[in-house]
């Protein structure tokens, strides 16, 4: 019996640190386990006994690309306790919030972390060196992105001006108008990136996943709306326990998620696109066709037009949102706590982020649940690996390597907000 | 910016993690003591913010804390110019300084002098504290920063 395995130690351009491990025998793939093994953090434990404002800024902790992500749900699912629900202004510059997050977080994947695997170079460094323009051009859209996040949350990294009902301080208009020429200039270089990655070539590879993300009337979703699944589920947020659970897995620190009584599930640009790629801006829109996307995306390889797509969206809607901005009379609504259990979910860059509080009448918290993308994609990145890997077996290990880590990085793994991490293991036998 | 202004001292790393506090605990112990027009700051490392920080400079100064398995407290001064930075043990989250100045080199967007300061750290635990080794070199840097920065451009 020939054994053949395949490992990547320490996995590269990936957000945090973990491993994979595929397992070939007789030259059939046994099993693709991604190992997460960067320490847990227990956030949720460090919550419990905190006051539910001091939230925003402790969860803005979890991630340094994605902290707009775990303040939004934090404040939603705290604020639902309270019955606060926003609108106007507030609920647009949250939105603005998201816009800002998204554009540096794409920006970051597609240019820095996922084209050098098409171009063929080790990393960025390396593609610098060739492509110094195109490079320059990533970071010039995610210094963008960084600068709606210092408007408006304050710094670029763990904003500090989100708060319950709103922000501590709602930006004058004249604080964002100079954002939109950079937003118009950072849209034709979105405009440029759609072209740009649509002429990579891609595994004609697709996979019959349940694609699960938030759905609402009128907008492509960031901070509202029912979780809704290509395979029929539609569902209100506080009803995710009962459709969705977690589970602890001997190889990961990361617990994985699963649909109750079904199986993997994937959530992220593939599935938010294929499921509102109808509430796309007509731009986005039409650089989707462009770039020869159809109205649902089950290729993982595509998710760079995907996220190039959704960063001409993130653009537009910024520019939207500055443009029809009034001030508003109050930088937030007065929250008064209750003893209760909000729920919310979010669209992270990187997938749906679900969190669930308890707190008493004081607000003090008793229980906090954050179950983020990477928790809930895992499962799906690892039967990506056993689907896909069995065609790419008469590879040599490192070509096999290089191939597989592609696939992970597909899915823009954040290990160290899973931590609940990655290295690569191919054990042929 | 003015042309003194275009010199900058970043002490990088993360105030709440153990030695990792040591760069920013070196800029503030230089706040007050730095000549007029050299620009004092505390940065997290997060590369691209570098390197915009890098494309207003001319001389780049930075302090942060290393994990290479010397005694903790051991002081490495490199110079991008003729040293080779190690590169960063596997990914943590996004890229940090030494990506950073890599990346800046392969732009041609590296300040004309790029000095790291590289300081050893032992603990770096959630709001651990400082380890007297380190805090010991904290003083020692202070002063090689700003007899630096003091000397003509």
């Amino acid at each position: 019996m020939e054994r053949r395995t395949i490992k990547v130690d320490l996995l590269a351009r990936v957000e945090g640190e973990g491993a994979l491990r595929l397992t070939v025998q007789n030259n059939v793939v046994r099993d693709a386990e991604l190992r997460i093994f960067e320490p847990p953090r227990f956030f949720e434990a460090l919550l419990r006994g905190r006051s539910w404002t001091e939230t925003p800024d402790i969860v803005a902790r979890i991630c340094g690309i994605c902290p707009v992500a775990y303040q939004m749900s934090a404040v939603h699912a705290l604020e639902s306790i309270a019955g606060a629900r926003l609108e106007g202004p507030l609920r647009d510059l949250r939105r603005l919030l998201y816009c800002g997050e998204w554009i540096e977080s794409h920006a970051l994947h597609v240019y820095m972390l996922h084209a050098p695997d098409f171009l063929g170079y080790q990393g960025s460094i390396d593609m610098a060196r060739d492509h110094a323009d195109l490079v320059r051009q990533g970071l010039a859209l995610k210094k963008v992105g960084n600068e709606i996040l210092e408007v408006l949350g304050g710094r670029a990294i763990h904003p500090v001006n989100v708060c319950l009902g709103g922000f501590y301080r709602a930006p004058r208009k004249r604080e964002l108008l100079p954002l939109v020429e950079k937003l118009k200039r950072a849209r034709d270089l979105a405009c440029a990136t759609v072209r740009w990655v649509a002429g990579f070539e891609f595994f004609d590879l697709e996979r019959d996943y349940e694609l699960v993300a938030l759905r609402g009337p009128g907008e492509y979703p960031f901070n509202a709306g029912r979780i809704v699944s290509d395979k029929g589920l539609d569902i209100a947020v506080e009803d995710f326990p009962k459709h969705f659970q977690e589970e602890h897995v001997a190889h990961s620190n990361a617990l994985h998620a699963h649909r109750r009584g079904g199986g993997a599930y994937l959530t992220g640009p593939l599935a938010r696109y294929s499921l509102n790629s109808d509430q796309l801006s007509p731009l986005a829109k039409e650089l989707a066709k462009e770039a020869g996307l159809g109205p649902v995306c089950k290729n993982p390889f595509r998710s760079i037009i995907v996220r190039a797509v959704e960063l001409v969206y993130a653009c537009d809607e910024a520019l939207r949102l500055i443009e029809t901005y009034q001030e508003p009379d109050r930088s937030a609504v007065a929250v008064q706590p209750r003893a209760g259990v909000g729920h919310a979910a979010t669209e992270a860059p990187r997938g749906m982020l679900y969190h669930r509080y308890r707190i008493d009448a004081a607000g003090m918290i008793q229980e906090a649940t954050i179950i983020p993308p990477t928790s809930q994609n895992q499962p799906s990145i690892e039967q990506d690996l056993r689907t896909f890997a069995g065609g790419w077996l008469d590879l040599d290990d490192d070509t096999l390597r290089l191939r597989c880590e592609l696939a992970i990085r597909n899915h823009d793994p954040c290990i160290s907000c899973a931590t609940h991490f990655l290295k690569l293991d191919v054990v042929r036998d | 910016m003015t042309e003194a202004a275009r010199r900058v001292v970043l002490g990088i790393g993360n105030a709440d993690r153990g030695d990792d506090a040591v760069g920013c605990l070196v800029v503030r112990r230089l706040r007050g003591l730095a000549p007029a027009g050299v620009c004092i700051e505390e940065h997290d490392g997060e590369a691209t913010l570098l390197l915009a920080r890098f494309e207003q400079a001319d001389a780049v100064w930075l302090i942060d804390a290393a994990c290479s398995g010397s005694a903790p407290g051991t002081v490495r001064r490199l110079d991008c110019a003729t040293d080779k930075l190690p590169a960063s043990a596997g990914s943590s989250h996004g890229l940090g300084p030494a990506e950073a100045i890599a990346l800046a080199r392969a732009l041609g967007c590296l300040p004309r002098s790029c000095i790291v300061y590289a300081i050893e750290g032992e603990a770096f635990g959630v709001g651990a504290p400082v380890s007297p080794q380190v805090e010991a070199a904290v003083e020692k840097v202070a002063r090689a920063v700003l007899g630096e920065i003091t000397a003509p451009a």
